[in-house]
Parts: C-alpha cells; sequence; structure tokens
C-alpha cells in the first residue's frame, strides 16, 4: 500500500473529501449568495420570486437604507471587543502568572459557564437586568438610575450581552499567549531597573500581542454579524445588521438585499481584519 | 561583639503593610470578581430550575424538585434536546473525520497550495454565522431542498471542521517527528507507524476536537435557525419561548448539560494528570 | 519481516555517498568501511555532515548519489523498518504513550515475535533497570531514559547499532559513566556500534576506530592512537586535542630522516611520519611532548632556543606555558608536575627539547586554524 500512497499524493487524497464538502457547502452557496444579491423582484410575480438582472445597484440601496444598522453592529462590535478585551485581559493575566497550582481548575472555570446554553445565559441576562432582577431595584432604591430607566431593551444591555457572550473567545487566545511568556523575562525586567507598570508596557503586552490579535479577530468577527444578543436583550431602535437580514430572510423575503446586505458585511469585516492585521503583523493565526 | 538576638527587626507600619498586600494582590481580587461575574447567568439558570413556576419561568414562586424530576415535563422540550443531541453527534463524527484527515495533510506535509488550503479553512471561522446560515439556505432553496434535519447537520459541519483542523493541527505540531522515525527504525512500516504511535499520540487532540465540535453544534442557533425549518433544537425552543417565558425544564437541562460537560473536562484533566506522575 | 540473517550482517560499506539539500552539499563522495564487531566512531564539529552519514545508514534519509551495502547486500534504497540496523536518538525518542516493558518490546514486536518477555527482561537487567519496566518515559531521569533507549534497540540485535550524540544531554559526571558503560556493553553483547560525537576525548574513550569528518568529508581515519600522534591534516592536528604548528622548509634527509629548518633553526623528524609533498612544511609537535629547560642546562633531541616564557597556569595535574619564540609565535607547552622541581616564572629565558620521533609533518598549504574553532554545543542540528 505504501508504495501506491507515494508521499506525494497522499496530502491531496486527504484533504480530498474535506474540501470537496467545503467547496459544495461553503463556497458554492456563497457563490450562490453573490448572484441572488444583483436580482430584482419579477414584475407581477408572487413575493419571493426574483429574476437575475445583475443590478449591482441593490449594494447601494442596501447600504443606504440600512446604514444605521450598519454603523451600530460595527460599532457594537468595537465596543463588545473592547471591553471584552479590558476584562479578559486581567483575567487571563491572574491565571498565567498567579494562579500557582489551581491554574488548571481556573482555566476549566473560565469555559465552564458555556457548557450552558448561551441563549440562556442572554435570557438569565435579560432577567437578571430586567424589572424583577436583583440588578434593578437596588439600583433604583440608591438613586443610581430614575424610576424610569429600565436596563433591559437597551443599546447598553446588548453591548453587556454580547461581551458576556464572546468572553471566552477573548479569554483563552490570551491566556494561551501570556502562558508562553517565560516569567524570567519579567524578572529581567526588574532586575534593569523597570516597576511593574513598565515592565508590563514594555515587556508583557508586547509579547502577548499575537493572543490579542487573535482575541479581538475571535471576538469581533462574530460579533458584528450577531443578532440574537440585540433581539433578546434590545429594542427595535437598537436593531443591528444581523436582525435586518434575518428580518429580510423570514419576514419580508427579500433575498436580493438580504444577499447583497451579507456580502457588504463579509466585506466590511474582511477589510477591517485585514488592515487590523496587517498593522499588528501577526501572520499565522490558524 | 554585639548579640544578634539585640537587634531589632524593622516592622513595616500596618497601613503600609496592607497596601503592599493589595497591590501584590490586586489581580487575584480582580479575578474573583470576574469569575463571579462569569457564573451570574449560570448560578441564576440553576437557582431558578427549582422554581415551582407553571408555564413562565420569571418570578420566583417557590421551591421545588418537580422540575428536576420531570425534565420533559414542558411540551416538546425533549423533542427539541433529542434533536440537538442526535444533530450534534452527527455533525461531530463528520466534522471530526474531514477535519482531521485535513489537519493530518496541512500539519504534516509540504505541498503546492498549503497556504491555499490554510486560507480555506480559516474563511468559515472569518464569516459571520448569519452569512454561513443564509447562504446555505439560499443553496438549498435553489435545489428545492427544505430546511430541516439533514440540512442543519450538513450546515453544522461546515462550521465545525475548521475549528476541528485547527485543535487537530495544534495536536500533530506538538508531535516529535522523531518518534515516527524511531518506530520506523525499529521494523514498523508506514501503516504500523501510523496505527501505533501517530494515531495514539494525536488521540487526545481528536478528542478535544470532537468535544468542541459537539458543543458548538448543540449550542449553535443562528445557523440552525436558517437551515432547520420547523424542526426545533434546543437553543430554538429557548429563543421561541422567551418572549412569554422559558419553562423551567429548560432550565433543568440546561444545568445539566453543564454539570455533565464539567463532569467530562474534569475527568479528562484528572486521566491526564494521572499519566504524568512527578519522579 | 526484516531478515537479521548471517546474510545480511558482515562488514559495512559505505560507497562514494553524497548527499545535497539543494545547493548545500552536506556530505561529499565519502567512502568508508565499519568491520563488523567494532566500535566506530564519527567524530567532527557540528555540521560536518555526521548525523547526516549516520541518518543515511539508518535509512532516515537516501543518498543523493552512492551505495551502502550490509555485508553483500545493497541497502541503500531500503526503508528504515527493512534494515537490521536501530539507532539510539539524541533525544532518545521513547514512545511516551508507552510503558518502558513496551517501548522496549517495540521492535521485536514488528518483527512479529510473540514471546517478548525473556528478551525484554534480560536487556532490562543489562542496563540494571528491572524495576522500571512497568513506568512511563516521562516518569524517567535523563541517565535512565538514555540506558532505555539504547535498551529497545540492543534488544534486537541489530547488525548495526546507531548512536547519535546519545550521551550529549547526561552531565558531565554520568556522561563518563555511560561512556565506560557502553563500551561493556558493546564488549558484551558483540554488536557494531558506530558512534557519531562532536566531543573527541568521548570518541577517543570509546572507539577502536575513529573516521574525524570536516566538511561533508572524511579528514583521516584509524585508531585513536594513530589520529593522535602521527596526524595528516591541520584539522585533525587541532581537533584532537592541541598541536604546536611551526612554519618550515624540509633542508634535506638522513639517512630515515629528514633535516627541516624552522626560522633559522634545524631539527631532525622522522620521514615516515611527514605528509608534506614539497619542502614548504608545518612542523607538528604535542604540547606534552615537549621539555622546557633554562638556558645552560644540557638538552636531548630536537631543540629550540630564544624563547621566553609569557604565562604560566598551574592546573594541578600539569602546568601550561605559553613560551613566546624569536619569530613572532607562542608555543604551547603542558609539563607534568611530577617531580616536585617547582615551575618555571614568567619571563624565564628557556630551552624547548623534544625527541624527534614525536614530530609530525602536514603540508606547507594547511590551513593552520583548522580545527580550532570552538563549536557551540548544539544539541539538536540535524546536520
Amino acid at each position: 500500500m505504501s508504495s501506491i500512497l507515494s508521499k506525494v499524493k497522499l496530502p491531496y487524497l486527504l484533504l480530498l473529501p474535506g474540501f470537496l464538502f467545503l467547496f459544495t457547502f461553503f463556497i458554492l452557496p456563497i457563490v450562490n449568495l453573490a448572484q441572488t444579491s444583483t436580482q430584482t423582484p419579477i414584475a407581477d410575480g408572487d413575493t419571493g420570486q426574483y429574476e437575475q438582472t445583475f443590478r449591482f445597484a441593490n449594494y447601494i440601496d442596501a447600504f443606504v437604507e440600512n446604514r444605521e444598522q450598519f454603523a451600530r453592529s460595527f460599532i457594537f462590535a468595537i465596543c463588545a471587543t473592547l471591553l471584552a478585551l479590558a476584562i479578559a485581559y486581567p483575567l487571563a493575566y491572574a491565571i498565567a502568572f498567579k494562579s500557582g497550582r489551581f491554574k488548571n481548575i481556573l482555566l476549566v472555570l473560565i469555559i465552564a459557564p458555556f457548557f450552558t446554553s448561551f441563549l440562556l445565559r442572554t435570557v438569565a441576562w435579560k432577567q437578571i437586568l430586567g424589572e424583577e432582577g436583583f440588578v434593578v431595584p437596588p439600583l433604583r432604591t440608591l438613586g443610581i438610575i430614575g424610576e424610569s430607566t429600565t436596563l433591559t431593551s437597551t443599546s447598553f444591555a446588548v453591548v453587556l450581552g454580547m461581551t458576556y457572550n464572546f468572553l471566552p473567545f477573548m479569554t483563552l487566545p490570551l491566556y494561551a499567549s501570556l502562558e508562553r511568556i517565560d516569567p524570567r523575562t519579567m524578572e529581567a525586567s526588574g532586575d534593569l531597573y523597570a516597576n511593574g507598570i513598565t515592565t508590563f508596557r514594555r515587556v508583557t503586552l508586547p509579547l502577548s500581542m499575537p493572543g490579542v490579535v487573535a482575541g479581538t479577530l475571535l471576538t469581533f468577527i462574530p460579533a458584528a454579524g450577531d443578532y440574537v444578543n440585540a433581539a433578546i436583550l434590545g429594542n427595535p431602535n437598537s436593531k443591528m445588521l444581523g436582525n435586518v437580514i434575518e428580518s429580510r430572510y423570514f419576514r419580508i423575503v427579500d433575498y436580493p438585499t438580504a444577499a447583497a446586505l451579507s456580502f457588504t458585511l463579509m466585506a466590511a469585516i474582511l477589510i477591517l481584519v485585514t488592515l487590523y492585521i496587517r498593522k499588528a503583523g501577526t501572520e499565522e493565526l490558524v | 561583639m554585639t548579640k544578634v538576638k539585640d537587634a531589632t527587626i524593622p516592622t513595616i507600619p500596618a497601613q503600609a503593610r496592607l497596601s503592599r498586600w493589595f497591590g501584590r494582590n490586586l489581580i487575584r481580587i480582580y479575578a474573583f470578581f470576574g469569575f463571579t461575574y462569569l457564573f451570574i447567568p449560570v448560578a441564576y439558570t440553576f437557582a431558578f430550575s427549582f422554581n415551582d413556576s407553571g408555564k413562565s419561568n420569571l418570578i420566583w414562586k417557590g421551591f421545588t424538585l418537580d422540575n428536576w424530576q420531570n425534565p420533559c415535563g414542558a411540551p416538546e422540550i425533549c423533542t427539541a434536546l433529542g434533536n440537538s443531541i442526535k444533530i450534534g453527534l452527527l455533525a461531530t463524527i463528520f466534522s471530526t473525520i474531514l477535519g482531521t484527515m485535513i489537519a493530518f495533510a496541512i500539519g504534516r506535509y509540504a505541498f503546492k497550495g498549503r497556504s491555499t488550503s490554510n486560507l480555506l479553512i480559516f474563511l468559515p471561522m472569518a464569516t459571520p454565522e448569519i452569512v454561513l446560515g443564509a447562504s446555505l439556505l439560499s443553496l438549498f432553496l435553489v435545489f428545492q431542498i427544505n430546511p430541516g434535519f439533514w440540512p442543519t447537520v450538513i450546515a453544522h459541519v461546515v462550521f465545525c471542521i475548521s475549528f476541528v483542523v485547527v485543535t487537530v493541527k495544534a495536536r500533530i505540531a506538538s508531535l516529535d517527528p522523531r518518534l515516527e522515525q524511531a518506530a520506523m527504525d525499529l521494523y514498523a512500516n508506514e501503516l504500523q507507524t501510523f496505527r501505533r504511535v501517530t494515531l495514539p499520540l494525536v488521540a487526545p487532540g481528536i478528542a478535544a476536537a470532537a468535544l468542541l465540535a459537539f458543543s458548538l453544534s448543540f449550542d449553535d442557533f443562528i445557523i440552525t435557525n436558517f437551515n432547520s425549518g420547523t424542526l426545533t433544537t434546543f437553543p430554538k425552543f429557548v429563543y421561541v419561548s422567551a418572549a412569554r417565558g422559558i419553562p423551567a425544564q429548560a432550565n433543568v437541562i440546561g444545568s445539566a448539560m453543564f454539570f455533565l460537560a464539567l463532569a467530562i473536562v474534569i475527568a479528562g484533566q484528572l486521566i491526564s494528570k494521572k499519566t504524568k506522575i512527578n519522579k | 519481516m526484516v531478515d537479521v540473517s548471517s546474510a545480511t550482517r558482515g562488514d559495512l560499506r559505505l560507497t562514494r555517498i553524497t548527499k545535497t539539500y539543494g545547493d548545500f552539499t552536506a556530505v561529499d563522495d565519502l567512502s568508508l568501511t565499519i568491520p563488523e564487531g567494532s566500535f566506530f566512531a564519527l567524530l567532527g564539529p557540528s555540521g560536518c555532515g555526521k548525523t547526516t552519514t549516520l541518518r543515511m545508514i539508518a535509512g532516515l534519509e537516501e543518498p543523493t548519489v552512492g551505495s551502502i551495502h550490509l555485508g553483500t547486500t545493497d541497502i541503500t534504497t531500503k526503508r528504515p523498518y527493512q534494515r537490521p540496523i536501530n539507532t539510539v536518538f539524541q533525544n532518545y525518542a521513547l514512545f511516551p504513550h508507552l510503558t518502558i516493558f513496551e517501548n522496549i518490546a517495540f521492535g521485536l514486536r514488528r518483527r512479529g515475535i510473540k514471546n517478548v518477555d525473556a528478551d525484554v527482561n534480560k536487556v532490562l537487567d543489562l542496563v540494571e533497570l528491572p524495576h522500571l519496566a512497568q513506568r512511563k518515559p516521562t516518569q524517567l531521569s535523563g541517565g535512565q531514559q538514555q540506558r532505555i533507549a539504547l535498551a529497545r534497540a540492543i534488544v534486537n540485535r541489530p547488525a548495526l547499532l546507531l548512536l547519535d550524540e546519545p550521551l550529549g544531554a547526561l552531565d558531565l559526571k554520568l556522561r563518563r559513566q555511560m561512556q565506560i558503560e557502553l563500551k561493556w556493553i558493546q564488549r558484551e553483547v558483540g554488536l557494531t556500534f558506530v558512534h557519531v560525537t562532536h566531543d573527541q576525548e568521548e570518541a577517543m574513550t570509546m572507539a577502536d576506530t575513529i573516521a574525524v569528518m570536516n566538511e561533508g568529508g572524511i579528514e583521516q581515519m584509524g585508531s585513536p592512537a594513530d589520529l593522535y600522534d602521527n596526524p595528516k591534516t591541520a584539522f585533525v592536528a587541532n581537533f584532537l586535542g592541541q598541536s604546536n604548528l611551526i612554519k618550515g622548509r624540509i633542508e634535506g634527509a638522513d639517512g630515515d630522516n629528514l633535516v627541516v629548518d624552522l626560522f633559522g633553526q634545524k631539527i631532525s623528524m622522522p620521514k615516515s611520519r611527514s605528509h608534506a609533498v614539497d619542502s614548504s612544511i608545518y612542523a607538528g609537535i604535542r604540547p606534552e611532548k615537549f621539555r622546557i629547560s633554562l638556558v645552560g642546562t644540557p638538552t636531548r633531541g630536537n631543540v629550540l632556543t630564544g624563547g621566553h616564557i609569557e604565562e604560566v597556569s598551574y592546573i594541578g595535574v600539569s602546568t601550561q606555558y605559553q613560551v613566546a619564540m624569536p619569530w613572532g609565535q607562542e608555543l604551547m607547552v603542558f609539563e607534568q608536575n611530577d617531580d616536585g622541581v617547582p615551575p618555571f616564572d614568567k619571563g624565564d629565558q628557556v630551552l624547548i627539547c623534544w625527541e624527534p620521533n614525536f614530530t609530525f609533518a602536514l603540508r606547507g598549504d594547511e590551513d593552520v586554524e583548522a580545527g580550532t574553532e570552538v563549536a557551540p554545543d548544539d544539541l539538536d542540528e540535524d546536520e
């Protein structure tokens, strides 16, 4: 057998089934989506019937009509990513350097909450931040928020939900990167007259950049296209692009617009990601 | 000669001691709050699984074990759970097999098109779920395939493959090539080397990948929503019930999944610890 | 199944082996015969091609040009598992997921042998680690792992046992101990050992025959004594121990001896120990062969005058001197501290003398610095 499967052919054989599958069910659908995006409704036809007219103006229409949701999606995603970074970095740092023999337990505890269905967790936040939860009433009593302000059905809640849900995607790459740093480099820094903050700024942070890049990408990309958090924790004014696409597919049955929006979203993400990677300089992501 | 006993050890004033302790442990304190924050919704979900709630689990009504004793009490919930598990198992099997093969190809061999392959694997991870789900739905509609069970399985395999490849590839990368050389040096041909040395050593990575694939599949909502049509899965069930109030049985199932997964991970940790006894 | 019968035993013969990687030539037209049953060392600095040569013998690399024979069998294109040759790897390469017992039994099982217990236990006794049979490799110390790696190879009674710098990761004391043990095991078991190392002391301690390699080829091959006493090239002279190489001219012959002029001073040396091709030579003398005496004391043998002591280093067993000669060169002298005579002082005017038979002569066009660089201890090179 080994004489037949020479070293040259074997990798291609191994790739074949998987790539065939991905080609059929990933590449082809996206190509199909592209050709859907330039269609227009058939005059006098039923809802949901379209014909190919190569109308590239679909993109412009879609973008203009939904620019608010576009902007919101990216703003929310960036906010959530930054918040997640702020929360996850110290957490990852604590596990990597300050946890001693509890390291493995803590790692498990970081991922553990995510064994509960993410929908259950998001709904839980809705109820916790809601009128009958244990957050709003005390805040009202303390006078921090007024009688009429609610925490749910707000953009604030949406971003909070997104931050929470994508936290492990930020924490784990950060941890992996921090863990690889030889603690003796930080000791050496102290030996060379740098205080704690300087050591962090000049030694730890730069060395952990690959983790920061990976974490922010793994958080930002799904966040930009999310709509579940907005649906559960938001209100009609906090709709994200994902909500628009979903409603175009299922309620309004406007496939070309939905397709155009999807592509624009993907393109925007790809551009941002490429710029970010160029600036941050990490090559090997996968 | 001064007696050492007479020398006084300088004491640090209490206030300075406190601030020093604080500075050293600031991060630990922060981490503690961080973990608490992570577990709030989980604890809430768990607590409310004991709520004597009837249909709507919004306000605490009373403690009861009924829900735990009768987890399938709410209509459709166990059908949904069953579907999620079935889809999860199938998606895991297919994506693990396909993904492992790809991981070996990319991780082991230098061939033309290797970097393109790497990029192709990265694409599904970089595509927003909504685009993955919507595009697949479009394709199915073109071929007049109705959304349902198998389209959902296929959709899940698509997004799971990349994660499997990444996980297994990482494990393969940590494999010392000299071990396989040693095996061949000791009379094992290529197939025997793979079976007796390579595969056992990569197995933990494959297991981790399978676990990851299953949890991603089980928890998926967006892609499933687009491709499952009238079929309910557990996440879909929760989403739909969110408006009127999720039955406490959902909390039971969610909490049970949590403890089960926790048990599996801890067991895995203990097993790997056992095979690494320090001398 | 692998044939370990007599047809595939015998001397190992490398014929005109060349290995290139693109533009880089790792091994250059190398020919070598390793006699059956000997302890053979391939000695050389990092990058000289010794590990590549070893891997070609094992079958882990294929030569670009040339052939390899074991006895009468051509094994050049045979896969590693088809050769009755086993390797002890530099980092031991023990299978982490198998017990020590199964590690050792691995080769036997692949060869289809059913009852492995007797053989495995015998070899565990040989390396004195029978109590570790059920442990896993990660639970063993470096020295123990090394011995198990050896056991795993020996148990198969291969025609050839290859050792790729197996002692590199051990600390000095353990290394010295293992050198003696390996030599003993080789004699006990009677296998042919081929040992790759960059440590010349190790090679000289263990091997019957040493091949000194440099830049893909063999500089010189012979017994440790031959190589040390009568090096043919500057590389060998400098790599094995240390040498004083003094530029000179052959002036004439005197019976079996040559008369050599060194910067105006005349010495004599045996004709048979000259490897020069013309009259331009480097005369070589090992530092321990020199004797220093104060000017005016009687001398015998060859004499060099006009030197004075630049540096004195007392090392306990010996005292090392750097003696500055009138022509600007500093010669090294090692004097044993075995006669209670106090050492010389810096600045003393001295004579250097030595037995003419200890002189060797190298070609005048040799690179005098060859073999003197201190190579970094590179444990993980793949040359």
